[in-house]
Order: structure tokens, then sequence, then C-alpha cells
């Protein structure tokens, strides 16, 4: 399998904490990759690098022999909407818009007709079994469920790599599980990468492999080797 | 089961324990106890067993015995094979099952003890329990509700483990500190 996506050498510091002394990890095509470590080591900020999100101080960023971090603005923000999916702990999805328009926001700032956009944003709710609530605002779904309108949301542009940061941390483990059999089955099936933060062994257990970070730097054993 | 782990690793413990330095039997005991005996110290018969057992092995060779005679008289010294085996021990990861805090706690000290990475210990057995998890997830997703609810046990109890090494791993330079004492 080739790499998908990399990184080396990461440092980044807000203020005078640093978050990454060093961090590199490898994502290669269609795996699972759970970024585990304490609370605080640099997860997110990991990960908001590897997604083109925030700048790292020094280091480099490849998603398939691009630099990201020599990138425009504008090429950044245009790849992290055709090429990346997002799913986040809570506060993703637009409160005014229903579930289905949710769903189908990328697909028409990408420019696809209004009634094209929600066919395939039906069909993607459909997979992920929030079908039901597709014309009900955000507000008015459970945790889980809004859970899995944002994962749909993040698979429907097809989408080589999907970010989720602790995409279950506010559910129960019944609903958390299921948002991770959803995700995984669904991003095995397209093909998609996902790099995946948690805390919890068991939705880490969903992945092919982990990558730890500790005080800004992560064990990457596949890119070490 | 705890009993079965604990008796396990005796040997590699009381090995850790005289890469300190060559020990009477007695001392070794005494040493074993402070550390690791909290609720179960060792009888001076299995402590004798497992020395004699070690000798035999060629992991220990005697250290000059005092006059006077019986076991209690003679030092021990751990041999390079020793040392070998003791390395091989702390980095093989424990098969993941319920009840190893024995023996995870008793290597996490002796890497400490020896001036070894404990970090390293947990990391691996950290990544040999996140393997059976991930099996054990395949298998449930697999599954039916049968093989859920029976993966679903295996799985909260790993998982109960994993929570221990990393608290472990987290407060590794306070138990440092407190080895050393
Ligand atoms: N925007 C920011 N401003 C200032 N400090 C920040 C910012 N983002 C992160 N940090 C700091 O950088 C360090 C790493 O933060 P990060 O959010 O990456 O950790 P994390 O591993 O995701 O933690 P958690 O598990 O709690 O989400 C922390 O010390 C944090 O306080
Ligand atoms: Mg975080």
């Amino acid at each position: 399998m080739t790499t998908l996506l990399s990184a080396e050498g990461l440092h980044k510091s807000f203020g005078k904490t640093s978050a990454l002394d060093g961090a590199g990890i490898a994502i290669r095509e269609g795996e699972v990759v759970a970024i585990m470590g304490p609370s605080g080591s640099g997860k997110s900020t990991l990960l908001h690098c590897l997604a083109g999100i925030l700048p790292p101080d020094s280091g480099t960023v490849t998603y398939r022999g691009q630099d990201l971090t020599a990138m425009t603005d504008n090429a950044r923000s245009e790849l992290r909407r055709t090429e990346f999916g997002f799913v986040f702990q809570f506060g993703q999805l637009v409160p005014e818009l229903t579930c289905l328009e949710n769903v189908a926001l990328p697909l028409r700032l990408s420019g696809m007709k209004r009634k094209d956009a929600e066919r395939a944003s039906r069909d993607w709710m459909e997979r992920l079994e929030v079908d039901t609530v597709a014309d009900q605002r955000p507000g008015e779904t459970s945790g889980g469920q809004g859970q899995r309108v944002a994962v749909a949301r993040a698979l429907v542009t097809a989408p080589k790599v999907v970010f989720a940061d602790e995409p279950t941390g506010a559910l129960d483990s019944l609903n958390g599980e299921r948002v991770m059999h959803l995700l995984t089955t669904a991003a095995r099936e397209t093909g998609a990468a996902v790099v995946l933060v948690t805390h919890e062994a068991r939705v880490a257990a969903y992945s092919d492999r982990e990558v730890v970070v500790r005080d800004g730097r992560s064990r990457d054993v596949e890119f070490v080797r | 089961m705890v009993c079965i782990v604990l008796l396990m690793s005796i040997g590699h413990a009381l090995l850790g324990l005289l890469e300190g330095g060559p020990r009477h039997g007695y001392d070794l005991k005494r040493a074993y106890d402070e550390r690791f005996g909290q609720d179960r110290p060792l009888h001076y018969g299995q402590v004798y067993s497992t020395l004699s057992r070690l000798l035999k092995n060629g992991l220990v060779s005697e250290a000059g015995v005092e006059a006077g005679d019986g076991p209690e008289r003679k030092r021990y010294a751990i041999t390079d094979a020793g040392v070998t085996d003791v390395e091989r021990w702390l980095g093989t990861p424990e098969k993941p099952e319920p009840y190893l805090q024995n023996t995870l706690y008793a290597k996490v000290v002796l890497a400490l003890l020896s001036g070894r990475s404990a970090t390293e210990v947990l990391d691996t057995q950290r990544a040999a329990h996140l393997r059976a998890m991930r099996d054990l997830t395949r298998r449930k997703v697999d599954g039916d509700l049968a093989d859920q609810l029976i993966c679903d046990f295996a799985l909260f109890h790993l998982e109960a483990d994993l929570r221990w090494l990393e608290l472990t791993a987290a407060r590794l330079d306070a138990l440092a500190e407190e080895v050393a004492r």
C-alpha cells in the first residue's frame, strides 16, 4: 500500500506551550489509524496539522506528493473540501439547516445541483441509518443520530481521508460503537483512509493500527520502520 | 489464575532483584515481599526451589558460601544468561488476559530498578492488548448477538487493563522516585 498522507518533524507551539515536538506519522491509502495518547499530548494538534487546518511551525505534511505547508491558503481549502472529510466531537452541523441539507452542504458548495446533492445525501443517510431524521434539524436529533449525520456529511464527497477527532466522545458505549462500526465499514467500502483521534481503547479497536502521541511526539511503528 | 501468573514470574522477579547485586536467599525473600508480596509473601520453600531451578538453568550462580551448612548460607548472583533472560521477559508482552496486574506491576518496578525503560514495557504491553481488542472487535462485528456479548465482556476487561497501563505510564516519574527510595 502506498503512503497517502504523511508528516515529518512537526513542531507547533501555542505561545510558550509546545503542542508538537517532532511528531511524525504516515497514513496509507484506505487504512484506519487511531491516534491515541493522554489528554494534552498533542493529538488534536497533530490531526489539525495533517488536515491542513493548522500550519505547523516547522516540519512537513505531504499529501500525495504535495507539500501542504507550501500550498496557498486557497489551494489548501480546495484540497480539504474535495479530498478530506471531517467528523468532530460536536458542534459541526449547521443548526438552521435540516439534517439532509447539512449532509448535502459540501456537495452544494462544490456546485452540485440541489436535487442531485440531496439524492446522494439520502443514500448516505440510509447507509448510516439516519434517513428517518432527514427533515429534522440537528437540535431535534439524539447525540448518536447527530454524529451519524456528521459521518454521512463527511463521506458524501467520497473523500480520500476522513479525519475524526473523538467522534464518539459525547456518546454512550452502545451509540459510540454504532458510529464506529458504520464509519469504519463505510470508509472501508469506499476506500477512504480514516485518521481517528480517541483516548478510548474500545473505539481504537475499530482501527487497523494505532499511533501513540506522548508529549507532542508520536510513536508510529510503521513510520519508524 | 492470579496465583499461577504470580508463580510464573517469581523466577524473573528474583532475577531482576539480583541485578542489584548478589544476595542470600532470605535477603531475596525480604526484598521480594517488600516490593511485590503485599498480601502474598513468598514461602522460604518457594524461594529456594526457584533458586535451585535458576541455578540448574545457569541463570544464577553461587557467589560464596558462608561457614555452616544449609541453603541459607549461600549467596546467589545473576549470570549473563540471567540478565538476557530478564531482558527478554521485560521485552515480551504478557498474553492479554485478565488478572495480569501482579506480573505487569513487577515488570514495571524491575525495569525502573534496573534503569531500563518502563515506558517501553508499558508500550509493548499496550500494543499487545490493543491487538487482542482489535481481533475481538472484528469477531464481534462479524458475529451474532451472542458473539457480540461474549466479545464485549472480554473487551471491557482488556480495556480495564489498558486504563491501568495508561495511568501507570502517567505516574512513572512518581513511581521511579518511590522505587529508588
Ligand atoms: N489553540 C490553542 N491555544 C493554546 N494552546 C493550545 C491550543 N490548542 C492546543 N493547545 C495546547 O497544546 C497542547 C496539546 O493540545 P491538544 O489539543 O493537541 O491535545 P490533545 O491530545 O488533543 O488533548 P485532549 O485529549 O484533551 O483533546 C495542550 O497543552 C494544549 O493546552
Ligand atoms: Mg483533542
